[in-house]
């Protein structure tokens, strides 16, 4: 599903090259658990954002579901982010303004599904994550895990491939951690493909593989089971 | 183009962030309000003005006699010129735009006049029939006075509906009726009207001659009138110079002694205020077009605030797979909604508030001198408003497009 090849990346520090990404070679198989470890500036956000089509690499290729991805235009990243993947943040990133249903609802705005329509999927997706009753709040009124979860189901709503998740469980309890990662576990029983960025070892140690990164390069990839 | 989507998303985040929205569309309709008022007031000046010069026809020219200032061939200074009434005629022949011609006899002072038991005051004077198109005169009942009036010096008398109200009871007919005027009786044959206020309502004009005769004034007269067709400034210029060297070289005078003889020349004044409004309305143009580029300016502002406001949520559309060009259509097309709205009710407002400027002035007879009928030219208004939306739109561009190019993990790195 994903395979990497001496992705390097590296961004300009004042005046000097910051290098990030030395060489990443990398595979996850479709239908994997993976999550991704490492301390603050091992550059796995990097790593991510490569991932998730949100940002260029210098040299290397990434091929994602045996396409090339490499020196796209905005449009074709767009859409490639739209059909392949799905986001989870830390702070959730909620659009404040619209409720759980349009919140979860709007990838399918991007692609150009009609409103009842969209509407419709989005509460059973929202039923799928436990929240189907609150589907008209705004995210305020929600709490953390809630907002997660919703978060989760506007991920899936556009059924793609890999959902990459940036730290999931950074702002909530440890109960709730554990929910989330449930729910993770039943995506990922779909055959979805599921990338968790963490620093949490026993988050971590839910996935099936662990893929610890320093200082930009990949120190140890162990399978869990 | 009409995709109910995108404006149900627009709606939904004009409607979540009202202030914003307020402050947007406050700049542009205070622009186009202001605008308006400008243009308007500008226009309701030049209708003043041209209503205040209606009262007299704007290509007159006026010669009143004076007396010699200045030593002229010999002779002494200090002699009274008095006008004949061949100058009039001299005039009329030596100038060929002349089109109406008059002079004019003043009976001095006000003479008691009478009708059947009603007494009052009025002035009186003696004219020519052109008389009538050089103070646009409009006759109002019966007629003129004509050429034969001042051939067989008929004791005839055209006079002011004011002077009609002060001595006739309301139903009664004036014409073919007898006033006496200073004990000579005269048979009133029109009555006229004059836009140029009561004052010029409350006069009595009988023939020339007839006026000449009754007040020993043999073929003297105290002021002379003429119009010249549809000369240009300039033309009616040479024109009374023409008139004044005349009479420079029949009475003897230096044409720069300028107390000898007065010219009004209405046209040159008329030309002097049109000038003069030229001017104020290319003010008033500045002023209004520099209150549009400060709307302008103020929505690319609040378009740059929006955007940095709304720097996250960019970010997550981008990561939920929004192109560029959505992002930017999302923005611009928000933009240009709240400038049409606010357009359309600035231009409202600005002309609503005109109209009932000139309501109230109809309404309560305000006479504001060299101010009437406050409006702005529909085209002009549109045009403005229509200039303002893509002016927001290019302002709203720049950022839109900035925005659109955002990394999103930088934007949802925004705090």
């Amino acid at each position: 599903m994903i395979e990497l090849k001496k992705i390097h990346k590296s961004y300009q520090v004042g005046n000097h090259q910051l290098q990030v990404l030395k060489g990443i070679d990398m595979f996850i198989g479709s239908g994997e658990l993976v999550s991704v470890m490492g301390s603050s500036g091992s550059g796995k956000s990097t790593l991510l954002n490569i991932l998730g089509i949100l940002d260029d690499y210098d040299s290397g290729a990434y091929h994602l579901d045996g396409t090339i991805i490499q020196n796209l235009t905005e449009k074709k990243a767009a859409y490639y982010r739209n059909q392949f993947i799905g986001f989870v943040f830390q702070s959730f990133n909620l659009l404040s303004f619209k409720n759980a249903m349009e919140n979860v609802a709007l990838p399918l705005y991007y692609q150009k599904v009609s409103r009842k329509k969209r509407n419709k999927i989005a509460l059973e997706y929202l039923e799928m994550v436990g929240l189907k009753e609150w589907a008209e709040h705004l995210p305020y009124e929600l709490s953390g895990g809630q907002k997660q979860r919703v978060a989760i189901a506007r991920a899936l709503i556009s059924n793609p491939k890999i959902i990459l998740a940036d730290e999931p469980t950074g702002a909530l309890d440890s109960t709730t951690s554990l929910e989330v990662m449930d729910i993770f576990r039943q995506v990922n029983k779909k055959g979805i493909t599921v990338i968790i960025v963490t620093h949490e070892d026993d988050i971590a140690h839910k996935t099936d593989k662990i893929i610890r990164l320093h200082d930009g390069q990949i120190v140890d990839s162990e399978g869990m089971r | 183009m009409f995709d109910l989507d995108k404006w149900n998303e627009i709606f939904i985040t004009i409607s979540k962030n009202k202030l914003r929205t307020f402050l947007t569309a406050f700049s542009v309709a205070w622009g186009i309000f202001m605008l308006m008022i400008l243009l308007g007031f500008g226009t309701g000046m030049s209708h003043g003005i041209e209503y205040d010069f209606k009262e007299d026809a704007i290509n007159s020219i006026w010669v009143f006699p004076g007396q010699i200032s200045k030593p002229y061939k010999g002779m002494k200074p200090g002699r009274n010129v008095i006008f004949h009434n061949e100058d009039v005629k001299n005039a009329r022949r030596n100038s060929p735009q002349v089109d109406h011609a008059t002079g004019q006899f003043y009976a001095w002072g006000e003479y008691t006049v009478r009708y059947k038991k009603k007494y009052a005051s009025y002035n009186m004077r003696g004219v020519d029939p052109d008389f009538q198109f050089i103070e646009n005169h409009i006759v109002d009942k019966g007629r003129y006075i004509n050429q034969l009036d001042i051939a067989q010096r008929r004791k005839v008398a055209v006079i002011g509906s004011k002077v009609e109200e002060g001595l006739y009871e309301p139903n009664e007919d004036p014409i073919g009726t007898w006033i006496d005027v200073g004990n000579i009786k005269y048979r009133v044959v029109g009555v006229y009207k004059d836009t140029g206020g009561e004052g010029e309502m409350r006069k009595i004009f009988v023939p020339i001659t007839t006026a000449q005769l009754a007040y020993n004034g043999q073929n003297r007269i105290h002021a002379m009138m003429f119009t010249v067709g549809d000369a240009s400034a300039k033309e009616s210029e040479k024109i009374a110079d023409k008139i004044l060297n005349d009479l420079a070289t029949k009475y003897k005078f230096d044409p720069e002694d300028a107390r000898a003889i007065h010219i009004w020349n209405a046209m040159e004044e008329y030309q002097r205020f049109a000038n003069l409004m030229v001017g104020i309305k290319f003010f008033l143009w500045i002023v209004g077009i520099g209150t549009i580029i400060a709307g302008i300016v103020g929505v690319s502002n609040i378009m740059l605030i929006i955007i940095k406001d709304r720097t996250r949520e960019i970010g997550i559309r981008k990561a939920l797979g929004a192109t560029p060009a959505s992002i930017i259509g999302l923005f611009l097309q928000e933009a240009i909604f709240i400038t049409m709205v606010a357009g359309y009710i600035g231009l409202i407002s600005g002309i609503g508030l005109l109209e009932f400027i000139k309501w109230a002035l109809i309404e309560f007879e305000v006479d504001a001198p060299y101010f009437k009928d406050p409006e702005v030219n529909l085209s002009t208004a549109i045009g403005a408003t229509i200039l303002l939306v893509i002016a927001g739109a290019v302002a709203g561009y720049m950022p839109a497009h900035k925005a659109a190019k955002v990394n999103p993990i930088v934007a949802l790195r925004e705090e």
